[in-house]
């Protein structure tokens, strides 16, 4: 039973950064628009994430609770010794989630129109940034329970560069996510080209942030390079991502939609399975080599049998009627976007 | 302000606003699924327009819920680390199932936003009951969590270490039921009232009165059915609490002495020093009748508490005050419009009523504040009552007031936010939701 709740917790991790992180890139793609089409690209956006962006984020929510309930020693430890970087990620989700449905449902058009798309762009890029500082809290091996001062318990763990750059590392991946989602939804040429231009840039800014983390990691003594090179499963994997990057480079205007989406999303894939698999099942590195494990800091065993139960009845009642909203918007989606209502 | 009464403020007012939220979340859903109801049997243009104004509400509401709670699940940790790390496999389960419910309710509420002339009207219809019924889950499943901390089970509690803990007897912890009975009252009364007030101003104002009027019959109905009920679920909780708590029905009553023929106290100042109250009006062996159904029998006073277990007096006393009575003017207020409705005596056309209502738009939710404010603070010193003391379980981060400034600054400009969106939905309802007034914009 406690792999089948590792699995839901992994599983929720890997949508929220699939589709959640599509849905915070919508902001960062509109954040990075020119002046001249901001207004075009935010209502293709909009069309294609409305009625599904709030059913995104809860998988968040899952994640969290999982973690609470089955593993409360890494839930504890997480938000005391890296409160300030979930904290700011929390103000994000509030600022981002409250703006974007403001935006919508202001009965009057006007100027306040403006402020919440501030709001919304900015805290777009802002939550996932911090959600990368916290990966990369975790594997840094910097949280270290045992300090004596204020700055190093509960700010320089996550406050370096290593951790910085994963941060960028993630708004980049977030802003390519939503790109290749929306040229499989546009309809005309010159859209289809504007958000191909778009998604090159998205790549490149992932290329440029991902050789930065490696980078920073060797500046900071995190043995990064190590872990990825020394396993054969994580190799293939990285491979297999880059390899698909180059071929889908070569083919973003003529790949069919579905290929691109499947191709990005396993390249995303792989990039977390690369990150989560090489201390599996270490899950969060301290400061002096030790770590938490999914295996050993658990709850009780009734616990997890109760949750993994939960979960998996919870699926039978979500997943089914999740498929049909995202399927019905998606054929409607078709018909209608492309065209400035 | 030191950190501990930091943490403790800033949790008091993000659950205070997530509250509010949560339970026009809950509730709306239900009067938008009658007012879809009726269009869909009667075709009445305006109750389409009606569920499309509420739904809008709906969604403002349910999105600044739904970010409030996903921030209350990480502040459990960031602020109460030593409390999540024990309780979290014990009463974690009603939050597990919270998150299904929650997002069925997310997804439900997906297809009824964009859904219309979409699919199968009464499939439509479906999606919006299944917001509300999921939402009234997600606010049972959360409130039996809270019970736990008030009536822990579940677990062995043995030299500080939680043993055979069980999940399921956890959740259904005894003081569940009479819980979340008297939170799913108090959610429906709350918000009837709150949407009825503001109805009924606009029906006083003279405005798209039909519109406002067909709003105002479902909202008053539902607020005075749930005010009639709920002082009949206050006693059954009442009398609950006297059993598991008896110093916090001690606070809430500010009864100092463990006597028979105990007197219910009316109103007051409690004074913790001399152990007396002061200005009140007693009412001679009424309390003890009402916890024990027999006047002779005692009702154990504070003073029997020892000193270090008992919950702050005063304010637990007031707050109690100010709930029972403004749970009675509701009740009040929601049988005369009940009878004035049985006798068909037209009561949205009596002025005085209305205006009544208009007074009464907040007090539903100053008194579910109020309940609130009395289960928490009549629970210190305890976080799980008799197990855990709250000031064990604060994180050790030190600097935790600033966080507290941040936060109460997002929550004031959050829901300057939502109110001020809430009105100018309500500035356009001639122009976007009723049918038949003249500057009507028929976007169809």
């Amino acid at each position: 039973m406690l792999y089948v709740v590792i699995a839901y917790l992994w599983a929720s991790i890997w949508l929220y950064l699939l589709l959640g992180g599509a849905d915070f890139g919508a902001g960062i793609v509109e954040l990075f628009s020119s002046k001249g089409n901001k207004l075009h690209t935010r209502n293709i956006m909009y069309k294609a994430i409305g009625p599904v962006w709030e059913a995104n984020h809860m998988w968040l929510i899952i994640a969290v609770v999982i973690l609470f309930v089955g593993f409360p020693q890494i839930y504890t430890l997480m938000s005391t010794y890296v409160h300030i970087p979930l904290a700011a990620m929390l103000l994000g989700i509030i600022a981002r989630g409250t703006a974007f449905t403001f935006r919508n449902y202001d009965a009057i058009d006007d100027r306040w129109q403006k402020v919440y798309s501030k709001i919304f762009v900015y805290s777009s890029a802002v939550t996932p940034f911090f959600l990368g500082i916290i990966a990369g809290t975790t594997v840094s091996g910097t949280i270290n329970p045992q300090a004596d001062n204020f700055l190093d318990a509960y700010v320089l763990n996550w406050l370096n560069w290593f951790c910085v750059s994963v941060g960028c590392f993630t708004v980049a991946i977030c802003g390519y996510l939503a790109t290749i989602y929306i040229i499989g939804e546009v309809k005309e040429q010159s859209d289809k080209a504007l958000f191909v231009r778009k998604a090159k840039f998205m790549i490149i800014a992932a290329f440029v942030f991902g050789a930065l983390v490696f980078a920073t990691a060797a500046y900071s003594g995190v043995p990064l390079a190590q872990w990825i090179f020394g396993h054969t499963v994580n190799v293939i994997a990285i491979v297999l991502a880059i390899a698909s990057l180059l071929f889908m480079w070569k083919s973003l205007y003529v790949s069919s939609p579905v290929l691109l989406r499947i191709l990005a999303g396993f390249q995303v894939t792989m990039i977390l399975f690369a990150a989560t698999s090489t201390h599996f099942p270490n899950i969060v590195l301290l400061h002096g080599g030790q770590a938490l494990s999914l295996l050993e800091d658990v709850g009780s065993p009734k616990t997890i049998a109760t949750l993994a139960w939960a979960l998996l009845i919870g699926s039978i009642f979500i997943l089914p009627a999740l498929f049909y909203l995202m399927y019905s918007f998606g054929k409607e989606n078709k018909e209608v976007i492309g065209h400035d209502a | 302000m030191d950190d501990f009464i930091a943490a403790r403020s800033q949790m008091a007012l993000s659950l205070g606003f997530h509250i509010i939220f949560a339970c026009v979340g809950m509730v709306m859903p239900f009067f938008m699924a009658i007012a879809h109801f009726k269009y869909l049997r009667s075709g009445d243009e305006m109750y389409k327009g009606l569920t499309k104004a509420w739904s809008k509400g709906v969604a403002i509401l349910f999105a600044t819920g739904a970010v409030s709670g996903t921030m209350l699940s990480f502040e459990l940790g960031l602020l109460w680390p030593k409390f999540m790390e024990h309780a979290g496999p014990i009463f974690g389960m009603p939050f597990s199932l919270e998150g299904t419910a929650f997002f069925i309710e997310a997804i439900a509420l997906g297809f009824f936003l964009y859904g219309w002339g979409r699919f199968n009207k009464w499939f439509h219809w479906f999606t919006g009951v299944v917001v509300g019924i999921s939402g009234l889950a997600s606010g049972i499943l959360v409130v039996a969590a809270n019970a736990w901390m008030n009536s822990p089970a579940g677990f062995d509690f043995v030299n500080g270490e939680y043993l055979n803990v069980d999940p399921m007897k956890a959740m259904f912890n005894e003081a569940w039921l009479s819980q979340s009975i008297h939170m799913s009252i108090a959610a429906f009364s709350a918000t009837g009232f709150a949407v009825a007030g503001v109805h009924a101003l606009m029906i006083l104002r003279q405005k798209n009165v039909e519109f406002h009027s067909k709003a105002f019959k479902i909202a008053a109905f539902c607020a005075a059915i749930a005010a009639i009920l709920q002082p009949l679920s206050g006693d059954f909780s009442a009398k609950d609490v006297a059993k598991r708590q008896p110093a916090k029905l001690a606070a809430m009553e500010a009864h100092f002495h463990t006597e028979a023929h105990a007197p219910l106290i009316v109103g007051g100042v409690p004074d913790e020093e001399s152990q007396s109250v002061k200005y009140a009006v007693k009412l001679p062996g009424l309390l003890s009748w009402m916890v024990h159904g027999d006047a002779s029998k005692p009702v154990t006073g504070l003073v029997d508490i020892p000193k270090e277990d008992r919950p702050p007096v005063a304010i637990t006393h007031y707050s109690f005050q100010v709930m029972v009575g403004l749970g009675m003017v509701m009740l009040l207020l929601g049988v005369v419009y009940l009878v004035l409705l049985a006798l068909k005596k037209q009561p949205l056309s009596k002025k005085w009523l209305m205006r009544l209502f208009v007074l009464a738009t907040p007090l539903g939710y100053i008194a579910l504040e109020a309940g609130w404010m009395v289960t928490e603070i009549g629970r210190q010193p305890w976080i799980i009552y008799g197990v855990m003391r709250t000031a064990d379980a604060v994180t050790p981060m030190p600097g935790l007031v600033y966080s507290f400034y941040l936060f109460t600054a997002v929550f004031v400009s959050l829901s300057a936010i939502v109110v001020f969106l809430l009105y100018r939905q309500i500035l356009m309802v001639s122009k976007l939701y009723d049918v038949n007034s003249p500057d009507y914009l028929d976007k169809n």
